[in-house]
């Protein structure tokens, strides 16, 4: 979408955008209008109310026309307060591009300089150059300008800095092109925009700055005046005649919010990361906007999902990213789920106790029940109750998951807490069993340990042991292993084994790794763009894979000690699951792939324990539905 | 951390000498010479040679500088000519009433900003949410010499609920309660612009903290939603914040000025703005040294209690 379009579409910044225009305009044509002189005193006519005769704003304390005097001095502000932001502009980006650009010593000496001059708090910066140049709104100018140069140095050169370092910028210096000519052809127009913001943000301030130092009497000097020394001159009235101060302070506001306005719009549109929609916030549990009813519970699985879909909705598009998956796992057993990224296991997973973010995540259809109680339709505080205390998840990347500011004792700490209403002392000795559980050596001092003091392994057994801190009834893992080294990875799946086969725990794991699943899984689901397309008892659909995508992601898993067998990667990518094409989703992957695969809707088909969505599979199943 | 507080103490020094070369160069860029100034123009060529010799002024820049720099490390920044009386004490004098001021400004602005960005961010395009974003945009653009002559205005002088002007009432005692009604509207006025700006960083700062994933790792424990923003999210997010509030604290400090003119407040913003329009140099230069250097101080707090919050930060 165009940068135009962008601002356009947001109506605060439009409004900033017209009401600054109309102000410019006034200003631009003050001169033309029928006015009298702003500076003629008329004291027999002083402090005329407004609305009077001839003066439709009233006169101020030397009888001048208010209405005159606020359209000249609106000029007059406006015109320092951007001149300054130019000022600030040119000068603090040539001095930022020039210290990002050279580096080294040339950066060092300016940012040194500029850091010092940050050291100070700017006002006191521009009062001591003004102080030093004397009163007046030229100097004024100078003063504000020059206390914003820093900032917009500051900023360039940190743009400047990674430009630099860029390959075009290389090729151009291959090129032959010396510096001042790939300063002014390569980097400035792309710092430009980062100048347009800053100065966007910055110029309702620089007018602010120079009406405030005209206020205090250092800016416009008599008898020609700004804003703000209409407003320090009416102070002395405030009382007997408000509309002197009111009339040039409403009038600031007015310009400085539009100016605002239209600088947050500007920088919305030129910020890419805002242009995504990026910046909105996970809600406390993921949407749910169920079309047709809820399946009902069957079965004696202690967590069975049915007919589960979940979408992702940016925009005008509806990404499927779980699309009707049915799943059941019984107390002690442990089901894997496995497909490439993007398969929507994890989004399946997530979906389970509502922990999909959301937006954009809204579970469309189905139900997920815990020992036959419907979760995707309950109340938060049910879900909420539920989390951790009888469904736990362990996630991939201990690090990214783990909060980074508490000690990791303490945040298990809370997790008990927060099901048991048991004293801090009694929290932190169980804390320590669960550590001791996990089987980490010196839990006494690894309980005050941060998550970044600890190693990948450590920090995913304290990851396990927060799953387990309230004895749930099932363990959900969201890639547990993924992240650790192949010895890490084989402590913790044993881990893992014996927590369940202990506890009669039942867990789901998600995983990629046919290798992990042959390891800890009884049963496997295989999926593949949102859905279900093989499932069985792992030795069976090890042995003899149905699905051409199974077979074909086993034959991707290196066996050791067999030679140099053909590894067979699967050409192509799994769809976009925006655009799923009719028929089987791996159709256009598969080299078995017929006509009739392209069309309709192929089922997930029953064989005894097992289940196959695929019209030509590899091997005949027995047991037909 | 007694090492880590040592150390940025240490890296102060060079921050503060830098602090006052920039002052002395800047007063050093004044044209024509003080004596003049402080004589007027009807004074004899030999009276203001002789007044030139008496303050120094024969003596070239860098010279005059490190005088003046030994004579403050001793604790003597100079006379003021204008009140003619030691600058130290003038300042010092009027440097409580600042901290007043700008103190309980800036306790107000951390407090009610992080808490309405938090607010505004936990519920994000939510009714609060568009309210506070309105106020924050109102805050930031309202001019606080404006604001507090508007409230001057109503409160003060239409509803009569609190003193106009002054810090203390001419007679009457001097206790708490009156120091309060004397304060509360300079104080307001002076934080609304800064409590705007904290809020909204810290709506920004919220908003990117609550999308990691220890969020939802702390939603999956179970941890009920106001512990989730309040005890998870806000205090990582804090760490964004704090240097922002550490900017803010020079802002209201320097702020002031305009609000000790409204208020008639007994500050060193007021006594600057005199020292400037009579061209009290020494006067300027002690006060901006003494409030800028107060400011370096406080930053070096903030940059304590960051490594406090953040234990990845190597004290």
């Amino acid at each position: 979408m165009s940068t135009l379009a962008l601002l356009a579409r947001n109506r605060l910044a439009l409004a900033g955008l017209i009401v600054m225009g109309l102000v410019v305009l006034l200003a631009i044509v003050t001169p033309l209008l029928p006015l009298p002189d702003p500076d003629v005193t008329d004291t027999g006519n002083r402090f005329l109310p407004p609305f009077s005769e001839g003066a439709l704003l009233g006169t101020d304390h030397l009888g001048r026309d208010q209405l005159s005097r606020l359209l000249w001095g609106t000029r007059l502000s406006l015109a320092v307060g951007f001149a300054a932001a130019t000022i600030a502009a040119v000068l603090g980006a040539a001095v930022g591009i020039i210290a990002g650009y050279y580096g080294g010593r040339v950066d060092n000496l300016i940012m040194r300089g500029v850091d010092m001059l940050m050291a100070f708090p700017y006002i006191l910066l521009a009062l001591a150059i003004v102080a030093a140049l004397g009163p007046g709104l030229l100097n004024a100018l100078i003063a504000v300008a020059a206390v914003n140069i820093p900032f917009f140095a500051r900023n360039i050169r940190g743009i400047t800095v990674g430009i630099a370092n860029k390959e075009f910028v290389d090729a151009a210096r291959l090129a032959g092109m010396n510096d001042a000519h790939i300063i002014l052809s390569e980097v400035l127009p792309n710092v430009i925009p980062v100048i347009v913001i800053a100065m966007s943000t910055t110029v309702g301030w620089m007018i602010l700055e120079t009406a405030g130092l005209s206020f205090l009497g250092l800016g416009s000097q008599p008898p020609q005046a700004d804003l703000g020394s209409m407003l320090g001159e009416a102070r002395a009235a405030l009382i007997t005649s408000p509309h002197t101060s009111v009339v040039p302070g409403a009038m600031i506001l007015i310009i400085v919010m539009a100016i605002n306005l239209l600088g947050d719009g500007v920088r919305d549109a030129l910020d890419p990361r805002l242009r995504s929609g990026a910046l909105t916030r996970p809600m406390a549990a993921t949407l749910v906007r169920r079309e047709g009813p809820a399946p009902e519970p069957q079965g004696d699985d202690v967590l069975s999902l049915r007919e589960l879909q979940t979408q992702f909705h940016v925009k005008h598009r509806v990404y499927r990213a779980v699309g009707g998956v049915s799943l059941g796992v019984k107390p002690g057993e442990c089901l894997g789920i496995i497909g490439e990224s993007g398969s929507g296991k994890s989004v399946t997973a997530l979906s389970v106790m509502g922990l999909v973010a959301s937006p954009p995540g809204v579970i469309t259809g189905g139900a997920v029940h815990y020992k036959g109680e419907d979760l995707v339709g309950a109340p938060y505080g049910r879900l909420r109750d539920l989390r951790g205390r009888e469904v736990a998840y362990i996630f991939q990347d201990p690090l990214a998951t783990l909060h980074p500011l508490y000690k990791v004792g303490d945040q298990l700490v809370e997790a008990i807490r927060v099901h048991h209403a048991i004293s801090d002392s009694e929290a932190r000795a169980r804390a320590l069993g669960l550590l001791r559980d996990v089987r980490i050596p010196n839990a006494e001092s690894r309980v005050d340990s941060f998550p970044h003091e600890l190693s990948g392994g450590m920090r995913q057994r304290v990851g396990i042991a927060m799953a387990l801190a309230n004895d749930p009834e099932v363990i959900i893992a969201d890639e547990p292993t993924t992240a650790l080294d192949v010895t890490v990875q084989a402590q913790i799946l044993s881990l893992l084994d014996t927590l369940r086969r202990e506890k009669g725990l039942a867990i789901v794991f998600i995983t990629h790794d046919f290798g992990v699943v042959a390891q800890l899984c009884d049963r496997v689901a295989v999926m593949y763009a949102g859905r279900i397309v093989e499932e069985g008892p792992t030795r069976a659909l090890l042995e003899a894979p149905a699905h051409p995508y199974t077979r074909r992601l086993i034959a991707c898993v290196p066996e050791l000690g067999e030679g140099k067998r053909a590894l067979h990667a699967i050409p192509g990518l799994p769809p976009a699951v925006d655009d799923l094409p009719p028929g089987c989703a791996f159709a256009p992957r598969c080299d078995k792939a017929q006509p009739a695969c392209r069309q309709g809707e192929i089922a997930l088909d029953v064989y005894g324990p097992r289940r196959l969505r695929c019209l030509y599979p590899e091997t005949e199943l027995e047991g037909t539905a | 951390m007694g090492r880590y507080i040592l150390k940025r103490l240490v890296s102060a020094v060079p921050v503060l000498l830098g602090i006052t070369v920039i002052v002395f160069a800047i007063m050093a860029m004044i044209p024509g010479d003080p004596a003049t100034a402080i004589l007027g123009s009807y004074a004899t060529p030999e009276n203001v040679e002789k007044l030139n010799r008496d303050l120094g002024l024969d003596k070239p820049a860098v010279q005059r500088y490190f005088i003046w720099l030994w004579n403050m490390v001793q604790g003597d920044f100079g006379r003021s000519f204008s009140l003619n009386r030691p600058v130290l004490d003038e300042v010092l004098d009027r440097f409580g009433a600042t901290l007043v001021l700008a103190g309980t400004s800036f306790v107000l602005c951390s407090v009610i900003g992080v808490a309405a960005g938090v607010v505004s961010a936990a519920r994000q395009y939510g009714p609060a949410d568009k309210a506070i974003t309105f106020a924050v945009l109102l805050g930031i653009s309202i001019p606080s010499f404006f604001l507090g002559m508007m409230m001057i205005l109503i409160f003060a002088v239409q509803l009569r609920w609190f003193p106009a002007s002054g810090m203390w009432p001419i007679y009457g005692d001097r206790t708490l309660p009156v120091l309060v009604t004397h304060l509360t509207m300079p104080a307001l006025a002076l934080a609304v612009v800064a409590t705007g700006v904290v809020a909204r960083l810290s709506r920004s700062a919220m908003l990117e903290v609550l999308r990691q994933d220890y969020i939802r790792t702390a939603r999956a424990k179970g941890v009920p939603e106001r512990g989730v923003i309040w005890r998870h999210a806000l205090r990582a997010a804090m760490v964004s914040i704090l240097p922002v509030l550490g900017i803010q604290a020079g802002f209201v400090l320097s702020g002031a000025v305009y609000i000790e003119m409204v208020f008639q407040w007994p500050g060193v913003g007021r006594m600057l703005v005199d020292a400037i329009l009579k061209r009290d140099i020494l006067l300027v230069q002690g006060g901006v040294v003494l409030v800028a250097a107060c400011y370096v101080m406080f930053n070096i707090v903030v940059d304590v209690a960051q490594s406090l919050l953040d234990p990845r930060i190597k004290t």
